[in-house]
């Protein structure tokens, strides 16, 4: 007997770059994963959405400042403040960020210099719906791939959210100049993470890693079980 | 009216490009103390009176132009040309 396949809509935006890979990646876990285009102003029935990497509006103004007013967007947001589950990776990350739905920042790397290599990252938690198939201390090594991961919060912020254990990926050694080497956070509610690592490029030996894989599977994973509960 | 808004990054905000600017102006030779880097949004605009103008770019930064958690804004107001 399989397993009933839980549905992840990946947004499209007009500048998106790794939305194949998201799609291909959860259909690899066994999500029915789709596409949902940027204009779209309802998501159709789904039990997570992913926004995926990418220069979404050619980053224009700020990254992520302008998909954040996407007709879709205004559906990600109600669908996170139902409880929905929604994953955003890099760009997504930067959208999140923006729409207000995570909180900070991502700026310029500190650099100044694009980074894309394999980077190590310490899960700090393990009871988000994300990072489920992690363990606690775990140290993953995902891909990054950006200019702008440069994670900031002021000092008031930073200290609630660390109050409220809202890191979940920190990485081990500086890579953007990133508040705290914050890689990963998730909202107060704990339904919506944003990271600046790529897992989707990282779920089979072959790519160079498959932690990726971990935090892919655990998202199809919870989003399996909320679609079980409602049928 | 014409509007000019100038987004910089806030007092204490690390800004990478500005202090790579400000390094290479010594570079040259320039006694520079600090070189900080914003944006500049000039914008055209249909209302002519200067309050509700005012009120309206205002809505634009909050809401687009300037992201409050880094960057603080500047509204100039001008006439337009005839």
């Amino acid at each position: 007997m399989t397993s009933p396949q839980p549905r992840v809509g990946v947004l499209r935006f007009p500048g998106a770059c790794d939305d194949r890979d998201a799609l291909w990646a959860l259909s690899a876990f066994d999500a029915e994963a789709v596409f949902v285009w940027h204009t779209e102003t309802d998501l159709p029935d789904l039990d997570a959405v992913v926004l995926p990497g990418g220069f979404s509006y050619g980053d224009y103004l700020r990254c992520g400042a302008i998909a954040r007013f996407a007709p879709a967007m205004e559906a990600v947001i109600q669908f996170a403040s139902g409880g929905g589950l929604v994953l955003g990776i890099c760009n997504g990350f930067q959208i999140l960020c923006e729409a207000g739905l995570l909180p900070g920042v991502l700026r310029r790397n500190e650099s100044l210099s694009f980074v894309c290599r394999d980077v190590p990252l310490r899960v700090e938690r393990t009871d988000t719906p994300f990072t489920t198939r992690c363990e606690e201390g775990q140290v993953l090594t995902i891909p990054v791939k950006h200019g702008e991961g440069n994670w900031y919060a002021d000092d008031d912020l930073y200290a609630e959210l660390e109050a409220q254990s809202q890191i979940v990926l920190r990485y081990t050694e500086p890579v953007n100049g990133s508040r705290n080497d914050v890689a990963g956070v998730v909202n107060e509610r704990g339904n919506v993470m944003g990271l600046m690592p790529h897992p989707e490029h990282a779920v089979d030996p072959l790519l160079g890693s498959a932690d990726g894989a971990l935090i892919l599977s655990s998202l199809v994973e919870s989003a399996r079980e909320r679609f079980l509960q409602t049928v | 009216m014409r509007a000019t808004v100038l987004v910089r990054p806030k007092t204490g905000i690390l800004d990478p490009q500005g202090d790579a600017v400000r390094e290479s102006l010594r570079h040259l030779g320039f006694a520079v103390g600090d070189a900080r880097i914003g944006r500049v949004v000039d914008l055209e605009l249909d209302d002519g009176d200067p309050a509700a103008a005012r009120a309206e770019v205002e809505r634009m930064c909050e809401q687009l132009l300037a992201n409050p958690l880094i960057e603080s804004y500047e509204i100039e107001l001008a006439e337009t040309q005839a």
